[in-house]
């Protein structure tokens, strides 16, 4: 029991944490929110799951990645892939030139599928595959960088030419990937339709569920001796090097658990949203998601949930009434929180959270005092 | 290819090669900065388009109070308009040294956020400032038109101008760094930061006045972008990303590295997209970076730098 306690809760503090986001996102938010505002929120909290993977890989791991749209982006199109399968039976397709292909394939003149798309007919390949490719595709391009000791700025870089080369590819290649409009028009799911109101609340707990779970793996792994080393290399890496441990390994193992985590976020994106687009894998999406992760505090995991949802909030409300003002706020906030406040919100609750929760401390014993001093006056009053 | 008889393809190539250079002449001047402020810094500047671009609305800017003020000195405007253009993202790459990246030399990472964060702001600054369309400055006749060698050959005035411009620019930055007491002192700077502060050299001068030189020399970029295409405030994001691999690709620390990778990655991209679409020719030509990266990641001319 302990263990349980210790390593995937984080102790008392930890659980505190973790059962406060808890009631957040699984209580008060379906209680006070209607159905489209919990819609959304369940759309942050996807963004979420890239956030918390990269305080793993950056906050703790010290790689900074500006490609986790990569692996949103394959998670989400992956799903967004079955469904539209789904979506174009031949039935529902009668109209088309070639009926039983997505809409955006005949539109530009294919008439057969093209053979990347037929696994995407089974529902269990597409599971693996969101499971699978993204963290695959991170083993490779990790092994070739880490094995060569690339790091640091270097990767960063890299990473994010490759999420633009994807989206150069996805808008280009319109026949197979739906270009820039995104793969749409998402129905159903093994014939239940993904866009009634009982779809939507389920997606949106099923979501939580799996983002409380990320965190909870997550924290194992980062209580657990890997972790150590993780903090250990990201301080001194040659120490760690010296000391017999191969580097490189378990970099490549922290990116590739943060490209599946990103990847299963993509892929509720696409169940929820019902669609996906070149627009969530691209540079500026995926430095959103270092902003989300920086804002919330690189080092803690559910500071990086509440930066995500603190942030889109923002964005939301302010692109609403001030487009204008937006991109001010944003850039400023870039800026503060590196200069001023590199662990973010959680770093500032760190700092002077303790006056909050010393005053409530303070509060209770007033409390307790007033209420224990009065009580045996009272009773001998009351004797008496 | 096979449609296309020899001296067709000859013409094809010598067009597209020159629309090459022009790119490469954009490219280069960009990188120069970015190699400056990145190879001898180790700064990475994500708001380097935006400098960029500031060169480019400087040059629109000049135009436009030429033409409605001074309309008969049309012809000479745009010399000066690259020498302010130099002056102004010098200027404003002074301040955002001093405000903003030399709390954090010691965070590269941090910069990269901070840089990006100040590329937000600047973006939306031009957007206010000078709206959300893209403008061009009228250019001078003398950089119209096109020279023809022969008859399915058309070279434009304009790139020339460019190539020109470049050339001056990139001989004056290698003056700088290798012939002037100035360049010694940066370059000791970057090769052991602590023993040239204790031999007296001033190294957060140096810093500061490296990372405008790097940003004004952006400017003339801007300048020279202007010549080719029209300027709207996101354009120097959609450079940033080729620029930065022009660098790294050439080899941080190396100005040669730098000129060689910005000359085979325009003519690579400018060459293929005649023959096939030009995003197909942008995954090309960046997969194969990538992938000569990633086994050769000191790039082309590694630095000799110990770091």
């Amino acid at each position: 029991m302990s263990f349980v306690y210790e390593k995937l809760m984080g102790g008392k503090s930890g659980l505190t944490g973790f059962i406060i986001l808890a009631t957040l996102i699984l209580v008060i938010f379906p209680t006070f929110l209607d159905l489209f505002r919990l819609n959304l929120v369940g759309k942050y909290l996807t963004y979420a799951f890239a956030a918390v993977s990269l305080v793993l890989l950056w906050g703790y791991g010290g790689t900074l990645s500006l490609g986790q749209g990569i692996f949103f982006g394959l998670g989400g199109y992956g799903m967004a892939m079955f469904l539209k399968l789904e979506a174009s039976s031949p039935e529902n397709t009668a109209i088309q030139s070639t009926p039983g292909i997505p809409d955006f394939m005949d539109w530009n003149q294919i008439t057969s599928l093209p053979w990347f798309w037929e696994p995407f007919n089974s529902f269990t390949f597409t599971i693996l595959a969101i499971l699978i490719l993204p963290a695959a595709f991170a083993y490779l391009v990790g092994a070739a960088m880490f094995k060569r000791r690339v790091g640091g700025v270097y990767f960063a870089i890299i990473t994010q030419v490759i999420a633009v080369i994807l989206t150069v590819l996805i808008v280009g290649q319109q026949g197979f990937t739906g270009g820039i409009n995104g793969i749409t028009d998402l129905r159903t799911l093994h014939g239940w339709d993904i866009t009634s109101n009982n779809a939507k609340y389920i997606f949106y707990f099923v979501n939580c569920f799996l983002l409380l779970g990320v965190i909870v793996l997550s924290r194992f792994i980062l209580t657990s001796k890997f972790g150590r080393l993780l903090l250990a290399m990201r301080d001194k890496e040659d120490r760690v090097r010296f000391s017999g441990y191969d580097v490189s390994n378990f970099k490549i193992f922290i990116f590739c658990i943060a490209a599946l985590i990103s990847a299963i976020g993509g892929a509720m994106f696409t169940l929820q949203v019902g669609f996906m687009s070149p627009s969530f894998v691209g540079i500026v999406p995926s430095i959103e998601m270092v902003i989300f992760c920086a804002i919330g505090g690189r080092m803690s995991l559910i500071g990086a949930v509440y930066g995500t949802l603190l942030i889109n909030f923002g964005k939301t409300t302010f692109s609403e009434s001030f487009p204008e003002l937006w991109l001010f706020l944003m850039g400023g906030l870039f800026i503060s929180v590196v200069m001023f406040f590199p662990n973010g919100l959680a770093g500032i609750w760190d700092d002077y959270g303790h006056y909050l929760t010393d005053r409530l401390k303070q509060l209770k014993d007033k409390f307790t005092t007033v209420v224990l001093n009065r009580e045996p006056k009272q009773l001998a009053e009351d004797a008496g | 290819m096979g449609e296309y008889t020899y001296s067709e393809l000859g013409s094809i190539l010598a067009m597209q090669g020159f629309a090459g250079i022009s790119l490469f002449s954009v490219l280069l001047l960009m990188a120069l900065g970015l190699a400056i402020i990145f190879g001898q810094m180790g700064v990475i500047n994500m708001a380097h388009g935006e400098f960029m671009a500031v060169g480019a609305y400087t040059t629109y800017f000049m135009s436009s109070l030429t033409e409605s003020y001074l309309p008969t000195l049309m012809p000479y405007y745009f010399l000066i308009a690259i020498l302010l253009s130099f002056l102004v993202a010098g200027l404003l790459g002074y301040l955002a040294e001093f405000a903003l990246i030399r709390h954090l030399y010691k965070r590269p990472l941090d910069t990269l956020l901070a840089t990006w964060g100040l590329s937000l702001i600047m973006q939306q600054s031009f957007r206010s400032i000078f709206g959300a369309r893209e403008v061009s400055p009228t250019l001078p006749d003398w950089l119209m038109g096109s020279y023809q060698p022969t008859e399915t050959i058309d070279i434009p005035l304009n790139g020339m101008f460019v190539l020109a411009l470049t050339a001056v620019v990139t001989l004056g930055v290698f003056y700088l760094l290798f012939k002037s007491s100035w360049g010694l002192r940066v370059r000791a700077t970057t090769q052991n930061r602590i023993m040239s502060g204790a031999v007296g050299i001033n190294t957060k001068k140096i810093d500061r006045y490296t990372f405008a030189l790097g940003c004004g020399i952006a400017g003339i970029a801007g300048a020279a972008f202007t010549t080719i295409a029209s300027t709207g405030p996101t354009t120097g994001s959609l450079y940033i990303v080729d620029t930065f691999m022009v660098v790294v690709f050439g080899g941080a620390a190396s100005l040669f590295g730098t000129i060689a990778s910005a000359f085979s990655i325009a003519q690579a991209q400018s060459i293929l997209e005649f023959f096939i679409s030009g995003s197909m020719a942008k995954v090309y030509t960046l997969l194969a970076l990538v992938i000569i990266l990633m086994f050769k990641p000191e790039g082309l001319f590694a630095s000799k730098v110990r770091r």
